[in-house]
Protein backbone atom coordinates (compact mmCIF):
# COMPACT_ATOMS: atom_id res chain seq x y z
CA UNK A 1 0.00 0.00 0.00
CA UNK A 2 1.28 3.66 -0.83
CA UNK A 3 0.34 6.40 1.13
CA UNK A 4 0.43 9.90 -1.00
CA UNK A 5 0.14 13.46 1.08
CA UNK A 6 -0.85 16.59 -1.08
CA UNK A 7 -2.48 19.85 -0.21
CA UNK A 8 -5.91 18.43 -0.33
CA UNK A 9 -5.46 15.28 1.91
CA UNK A 10 -3.73 12.10 2.63
CA UNK A 11 -4.82 9.25 -0.35
CA UNK A 12 -4.00 5.50 0.12
CA UNK A 13 -3.60 4.32 -3.42
CA UNK A 14 -3.47 0.20 -3.91
CA UNK A 15 -2.29 0.22 -7.67
CA UNK A 16 0.65 3.08 -7.16
CA UNK A 17 3.90 1.72 -8.40
CA UNK A 18 7.10 3.35 -7.02
CA UNK A 19 10.66 2.81 -9.30
CA UNK A 20 13.48 5.35 -7.66
CA UNK A 21 12.29 9.08 -8.08
CA UNK A 22 9.18 7.90 -9.87
CA UNK A 23 5.36 7.32 -8.59
CA UNK A 24 2.91 5.96 -10.93
CA UNK A 25 -0.52 5.88 -10.58
CA UNK A 26 -3.45 4.44 -12.79
CA UNK A 27 -4.74 7.74 -14.50
CA UNK A 28 -7.79 7.93 -13.15
CA UNK A 29 -6.32 7.83 -9.24
CA UNK A 30 -3.97 10.57 -10.94
CA UNK A 31 -6.51 12.88 -11.81
CA UNK A 32 -8.68 12.52 -8.35
CA UNK A 33 -5.70 12.88 -6.46
CA UNK A 34 -3.80 15.81 -8.19
CA UNK A 35 -6.48 17.13 -10.66
CA UNK A 36 -4.24 16.33 -13.33
CA UNK A 37 -5.61 14.05 -16.71
CA UNK A 38 -4.43 13.04 -19.62
CA UNK A 39 -5.23 14.90 -23.05
CA UNK A 40 -4.41 15.17 -26.30
CA UNK A 41 -2.56 18.24 -25.23
CA UNK A 42 -0.75 17.14 -22.75
CA UNK A 43 -1.81 16.73 -19.00
CA UNK A 44 -4.35 19.05 -17.83
CA UNK A 45 -5.82 20.83 -14.66
CA UNK A 46 -8.88 22.76 -14.99
CA UNK A 47 -8.00 25.08 -17.70
CA UNK A 48 -4.29 24.99 -17.32
CA UNK A 49 -1.93 21.88 -19.76
CA UNK A 50 1.23 21.11 -19.68
CA UNK A 51 2.47 19.84 -23.26
CA UNK A 52 4.46 16.65 -22.40
CA UNK A 53 8.26 17.48 -23.38
CA UNK A 54 8.72 16.32 -27.01
CA UNK A 55 10.84 12.55 -26.78
CA UNK A 56 9.82 12.37 -23.63
CA UNK A 57 6.76 11.81 -23.16
CA UNK A 58 7.02 8.06 -21.94
CA UNK A 59 8.46 9.65 -18.67
CA UNK A 60 5.46 11.22 -17.80
CA UNK A 61 2.88 8.97 -19.38
CA UNK A 62 2.93 5.49 -20.14
CA UNK A 63 -0.48 3.74 -21.37
CA UNK A 64 -2.87 4.25 -18.86
CA UNK A 65 -0.63 5.32 -16.15
CA UNK A 66 0.51 8.45 -14.98
CA UNK A 67 4.36 9.42 -13.48
CA UNK A 68 2.68 12.24 -10.67
CA UNK A 69 6.16 12.38 -9.00
CA UNK A 70 8.13 13.55 -12.58
CA UNK A 71 5.05 15.83 -13.60
CA UNK A 72 5.53 17.87 -10.04
CA UNK A 73 8.95 17.93 -10.51
CA UNK A 74 8.28 19.21 -14.17
CA UNK A 75 5.52 21.83 -12.48
CA UNK A 76 8.52 23.09 -9.82
CA UNK A 77 6.56 21.60 -7.35
CA UNK A 78 8.57 19.25 -4.41
CA UNK A 79 8.48 15.70 -3.96
CA UNK A 80 9.58 13.77 -1.36
CA UNK A 81 9.24 9.95 -0.34
CA UNK A 82 10.53 7.19 2.07
CA UNK A 83 13.19 5.26 1.32
CA UNK A 84 11.07 2.34 0.72
CA UNK A 85 8.90 4.56 -1.88
CA UNK A 86 5.76 3.42 -0.28
CA UNK A 87 5.50 6.88 1.54
CA UNK A 88 5.42 10.05 -1.11
CA UNK A 89 4.70 14.21 -0.45
CA UNK A 90 3.53 15.63 -2.94
CA UNK A 91 4.20 19.37 -1.81
CA UNK A 92 4.14 23.04 -3.38
CA UNK A 93 7.07 25.20 -4.01
CA UNK A 94 7.75 28.07 -2.04
CA UNK A 95 7.23 30.21 -5.41
CA UNK A 96 3.85 28.94 -5.23
CA UNK A 97 3.07 29.28 -1.52
CA UNK A 98 4.67 33.19 -1.57
CA UNK A 99 2.17 33.99 -4.98
CA UNK A 100 -0.75 32.61 -2.85
CA UNK A 101 0.14 34.82 -0.41
CA UNK A 102 0.86 37.78 -1.94
CA UNK A 103 -2.74 37.72 -3.35
CA UNK A 104 -3.37 38.33 0.66
CA UNK A 105 -6.34 35.66 0.94
CA UNK A 106 -5.48 33.60 3.92
CA UNK A 107 -5.32 30.56 2.31
CA UNK A 108 -8.46 27.88 3.47
CA UNK A 109 -7.23 25.01 5.89
CA UNK A 110 -9.22 22.59 7.49
CA UNK A 111 -8.33 20.94 11.02
CA UNK A 112 -9.90 19.03 13.97
CA UNK A 113 -10.50 20.36 17.20
CA UNK A 114 -10.36 17.64 20.39
CA UNK A 115 -13.26 16.08 19.58
CA UNK A 116 -11.56 15.21 16.07
CA UNK A 117 -14.80 18.18 14.54
CA UNK A 118 -13.30 19.17 11.82
CA UNK A 119 -13.42 23.36 11.35
CA UNK A 120 -11.77 24.84 8.02
CA UNK A 121 -11.18 28.64 8.16
CA UNK A 122 -13.61 29.35 5.65
CA UNK A 123 -16.38 28.57 7.96
CA UNK A 124 -15.45 31.63 9.90
CA UNK A 125 -15.44 33.92 6.96
CA UNK A 126 -17.26 37.38 8.62
CA UNK A 127 -15.46 37.35 12.25
CA UNK A 128 -12.03 39.00 12.46
CA UNK A 129 -10.04 35.96 13.08
CA UNK A 130 -7.10 36.31 15.42
CA UNK A 131 -4.92 33.20 13.85
CA UNK A 132 -2.88 32.19 17.18
CA UNK A 133 -0.59 29.47 17.42
CA UNK A 134 1.02 27.88 20.71
CA UNK A 135 2.38 24.47 21.75
CA UNK A 136 2.36 22.16 24.87
CA UNK A 137 5.77 22.98 25.19
CA UNK B 1 -5.25 31.76 27.06
CA UNK B 2 -7.69 33.86 24.91
CA UNK B 3 -10.69 33.27 26.73
CA UNK B 4 -10.72 36.87 28.29
CA UNK B 5 -10.07 38.25 25.58
CA UNK B 6 -12.11 36.44 23.20
CA UNK B 7 -15.13 37.16 26.10
CA UNK B 8 -14.35 41.17 25.73
CA UNK B 9 -14.10 40.96 22.11
CA UNK B 10 -16.82 39.23 21.00
CA UNK B 11 -19.40 41.57 20.13
CA UNK B 12 -17.49 43.39 17.48
CA UNK B 13 -17.31 39.72 15.78
CA UNK B 14 -13.64 39.30 17.17
CA UNK B 15 -12.53 35.04 16.83
CA UNK B 16 -9.59 33.42 18.31
CA UNK B 17 -8.30 30.40 16.32
CA UNK B 18 -5.73 28.75 18.71
CA UNK B 19 -3.80 26.35 16.63
CA UNK B 20 -1.89 23.80 18.94
CA UNK B 21 1.22 23.00 16.76
CA UNK B 22 1.66 19.57 18.06
CA UNK B 23 2.33 16.36 16.59
CA UNK B 24 2.36 13.84 19.15
CA UNK B 25 -0.99 12.54 20.24
CA UNK B 26 -2.32 14.08 23.50
CA UNK B 27 -0.03 16.57 23.70
CA UNK B 28 -2.26 19.43 23.56
CA UNK B 29 -5.12 17.68 25.28
CA UNK B 30 -4.77 18.67 28.89
CA UNK B 31 -4.09 22.10 28.21
CA UNK B 32 -7.07 22.76 25.91
CA UNK B 33 -9.33 21.08 28.68
CA UNK B 34 -8.01 22.87 31.38
CA UNK B 35 -8.38 26.13 29.60
CA UNK B 36 -12.36 25.11 28.65
CA UNK B 37 -12.34 27.94 25.53
CA UNK B 38 -15.43 28.91 23.71
CA UNK B 39 -13.27 29.31 20.51
CA UNK B 40 -12.04 27.04 18.61
CA UNK B 41 -9.27 25.45 19.09
CA UNK B 42 -7.35 23.27 16.19
CA UNK B 43 -4.50 20.59 16.45
CA UNK B 44 -2.33 20.99 13.84
CA UNK B 45 -0.07 17.41 13.47
CA UNK B 46 1.21 18.47 10.27
CA UNK B 47 2.32 22.00 10.98
CA UNK B 48 -0.28 23.37 8.05
CA UNK B 49 0.25 26.24 9.52
CA UNK B 50 4.20 26.54 8.81
CA UNK B 51 3.28 25.47 5.04
CA UNK B 52 0.96 27.74 4.52
CA UNK B 53 1.32 31.18 6.61
CA UNK B 54 5.47 30.53 7.31
CA UNK B 55 4.70 29.98 11.10
CA UNK B 56 8.36 29.07 12.64
CA UNK B 57 7.83 29.58 16.44
CA UNK B 58 5.02 30.02 19.17
CA UNK B 59 2.91 32.01 19.64
CA UNK B 60 2.47 33.83 15.49
CA UNK B 61 -0.69 35.25 15.10
CA UNK B 62 -2.25 36.42 11.63
CA UNK B 63 -4.84 38.69 11.56
CA UNK B 64 -7.66 37.64 8.96
CA UNK B 65 -10.43 40.21 8.83
CA UNK B 66 -13.88 39.74 7.88
CA UNK B 67 -13.41 39.50 3.95
CA UNK B 68 -10.72 36.86 4.61
CA UNK B 69 -7.96 38.73 3.93
CA UNK B 70 -4.76 38.77 5.71
CA UNK B 71 -3.99 42.56 7.56
CA UNK B 72 -1.20 41.21 10.05
CA UNK B 73 1.14 38.55 8.04
CA UNK B 74 2.74 36.06 10.66
CA UNK B 75 4.33 37.76 13.61
CA UNK B 76 5.15 37.12 17.44
CA UNK B 77 2.09 37.41 19.34
CA UNK B 78 3.10 39.96 22.31
CA UNK B 79 5.70 37.23 23.38
CA UNK B 80 8.87 38.86 23.88
CA UNK B 81 12.82 37.15 24.66
CA UNK B 82 12.72 38.28 28.02
CA UNK B 83 12.45 34.03 29.05
CA UNK B 84 16.01 34.17 28.20
CA UNK B 85 17.48 35.90 30.93
CA UNK B 86 15.14 33.68 33.42
CA UNK B 87 16.87 31.92 36.24
CA UNK B 88 16.47 28.55 34.72
CA UNK B 89 16.33 27.09 38.26
CA UNK B 90 14.34 29.59 40.19
CA UNK B 91 12.36 30.59 36.96
CA UNK B 92 12.99 33.84 38.07
CA UNK B 93 13.02 36.84 35.68
CA UNK B 94 14.95 40.20 36.52
CA UNK B 95 12.47 42.72 37.43
CA UNK B 96 13.77 45.03 34.37
CA UNK B 97 13.10 42.17 32.24
CA UNK B 98 9.89 41.18 33.83
CA UNK B 99 8.58 44.98 33.09
CA UNK B 100 9.41 44.55 29.36
CA UNK B 101 7.79 40.89 28.93
CA UNK B 102 4.20 42.52 30.49
CA UNK B 103 4.71 45.63 28.37
CA UNK B 104 5.45 43.26 25.24
CA UNK B 105 2.37 41.57 25.80
CA UNK B 106 0.18 44.40 26.82
CA UNK B 107 1.20 46.56 24.11
CA UNK B 108 0.40 43.64 21.61
CA UNK B 109 -3.26 42.98 22.86
CA UNK B 110 -4.28 46.61 23.23
CA UNK B 111 -3.85 46.50 19.61
CA UNK B 112 -5.29 43.29 18.86
CA UNK B 113 -8.60 45.29 20.86
CA UNK B 114 -7.98 48.42 18.91
CA UNK B 115 -8.42 46.61 15.54
CA UNK B 116 -11.20 44.47 16.42
CA UNK B 117 -13.15 47.61 17.92
CA UNK B 118 -11.88 49.62 14.92
CA UNK B 119 -11.23 47.08 11.87
CA UNK B 120 -9.73 48.81 9.10
CA UNK B 121 -9.16 52.01 10.66
CA UNK B 122 -6.99 51.02 12.89
CA UNK B 123 -3.51 51.96 12.60
CA UNK B 124 -2.36 48.03 13.64
CA UNK B 125 -4.36 47.11 10.44
CA UNK B 126 -1.75 46.82 7.77
CA UNK B 127 -2.92 48.17 4.21
CA UNK B 128 -2.49 45.81 1.65
CA UNK B 129 1.22 46.97 0.34
CA UNK B 130 2.25 47.08 4.25
CA UNK B 131 1.06 43.33 4.58
CA UNK B 132 2.83 41.92 1.61
CA UNK B 133 5.87 43.92 2.87
CA UNK B 134 5.74 42.09 5.83
CA UNK B 135 4.45 38.68 4.54
CA UNK B 136 7.70 36.22 5.67
CA UNK B 137 10.05 35.50 3.47
CA UNK B 138 9.35 31.71 2.08
CA UNK B 139 12.74 30.24 0.82
CA UNK B 140 12.42 26.66 -1.12
CA UNK B 141 14.62 24.90 1.94
CA UNK B 142 11.35 26.07 3.74
CA UNK B 143 9.23 24.09 1.57
CA UNK B 144 11.41 20.72 1.37
CA UNK B 145 12.04 20.95 4.88
CA UNK B 146 7.73 21.46 5.81
CA UNK B 147 7.54 18.29 2.77
CA UNK B 148 9.96 15.69 4.95
CA UNK B 149 8.01 17.04 8.11
CA UNK B 150 5.26 15.62 6.77
CA UNK B 151 6.94 12.60 5.88
CA UNK B 152 8.29 12.27 9.08
CA UNK B 153 5.08 12.54 10.93
CA UNK B 154 3.24 10.10 8.54
CA UNK B 155 6.28 7.56 8.70
CA UNK B 156 5.88 7.88 12.60
CA UNK B 157 2.32 7.18 12.68
CA UNK B 158 2.92 4.40 11.01
CA UNK B 159 5.16 3.24 12.83
CA UNK B 160 7.99 3.68 11.04
CA UNK B 161 10.48 5.21 14.12
CA UNK B 162 13.41 5.28 12.92
CA UNK B 163 13.04 6.66 9.67
CA UNK B 164 10.42 9.06 10.82
CA UNK B 165 12.54 11.02 13.27
CA UNK B 166 14.72 10.51 10.53
CA UNK B 167 13.13 12.93 8.55
CA UNK B 168 12.09 15.45 10.96
CA UNK B 169 15.84 15.78 12.05
CA UNK B 170 16.73 16.32 8.04
CA UNK B 171 13.72 18.95 8.07
CA UNK B 172 14.92 20.74 10.87
CA UNK B 173 18.55 20.51 9.32
CA UNK B 174 17.21 22.23 6.03
CA UNK B 175 14.90 24.80 8.05
CA UNK B 176 16.96 25.37 11.27
CA UNK B 177 15.08 28.41 11.98
CA UNK B 178 11.69 27.07 12.54
CA UNK B 179 11.55 26.42 15.98
CA UNK B 180 8.31 24.46 15.39
CA UNK B 181 9.88 21.78 13.89
CA UNK B 182 12.81 21.28 15.57
CA UNK B 183 10.10 21.26 19.07
CA UNK B 184 8.84 18.14 17.18
CA UNK B 185 12.03 16.16 16.13
CA UNK B 186 13.41 16.85 19.51
CA UNK B 187 10.76 15.72 21.36
CA UNK B 188 10.30 12.41 19.13
CA UNK B 189 13.79 11.64 21.20
CA UNK B 190 12.93 12.55 24.52
CA UNK B 191 9.74 12.70 25.74
CA UNK B 192 8.31 16.08 26.89
CA UNK B 193 10.54 17.97 29.29
CA UNK B 194 13.71 16.25 29.27
CA UNK B 195 14.16 17.77 25.71
CA UNK B 196 14.40 21.57 27.85
CA UNK B 197 18.31 20.87 27.93
CA UNK B 198 18.23 20.72 24.73
CA UNK B 199 16.50 23.73 24.20
CA UNK B 200 17.95 26.08 26.38
CA UNK B 201 21.13 25.34 24.30
CA UNK B 202 19.75 25.60 20.98
CA UNK B 203 18.40 29.41 22.56
CA UNK B 204 21.69 30.22 23.73
CA UNK B 205 23.36 29.35 20.28
CA UNK B 206 21.51 32.07 19.06
CA UNK B 207 23.37 34.60 20.84
CA UNK B 208 22.45 38.05 19.62
CA UNK B 209 19.83 36.60 16.89
CA UNK B 210 16.45 36.73 18.18
CA UNK B 211 14.44 34.09 19.20
CA UNK B 212 11.61 36.28 18.23
CA UNK B 213 11.63 38.38 14.84
CA UNK B 214 10.75 42.24 15.94
CA UNK B 215 7.31 42.91 15.69
CA UNK B 216 6.60 46.29 13.87
CA UNK B 217 3.75 47.87 15.88
CA UNK B 218 4.92 50.95 17.93
CA UNK B 219 5.94 50.52 21.29
CA UNK B 220 7.06 47.21 20.77
CA UNK B 221 10.44 46.19 22.43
Amino acid sequence: MTTLLTDTGRFEVPAAEAAGEDLWLPAGDAETITGWSVKPEGLCKAEVCVPLPPGRAQHFVQGSRVNVAALWRHLGQLVVHSDRGRAWVLASSARERSAALRSLQAPDFTLPDPSGRLHSLSDYRGKKVFLVTWASW
Amino acid sequence: MWQELYQELAPYDFLPIAVAMDSREGDALPWIEAAKPTYPTLIDREHRMADLFGIVNVPQAVWIDETGRIVRPAEAAGAYEGFRRMNRTTREMPEDVARLTAHARTTYLDAVRDWARRGAASPHAFSADAARAHLPALTEDMAAAQAMFRLGQLLLQQGEREEGQRWLGEASRRHPESWCIWRQSAGVNDMGFAALPDFWERVDALGEGRYYKPVDMPGMP
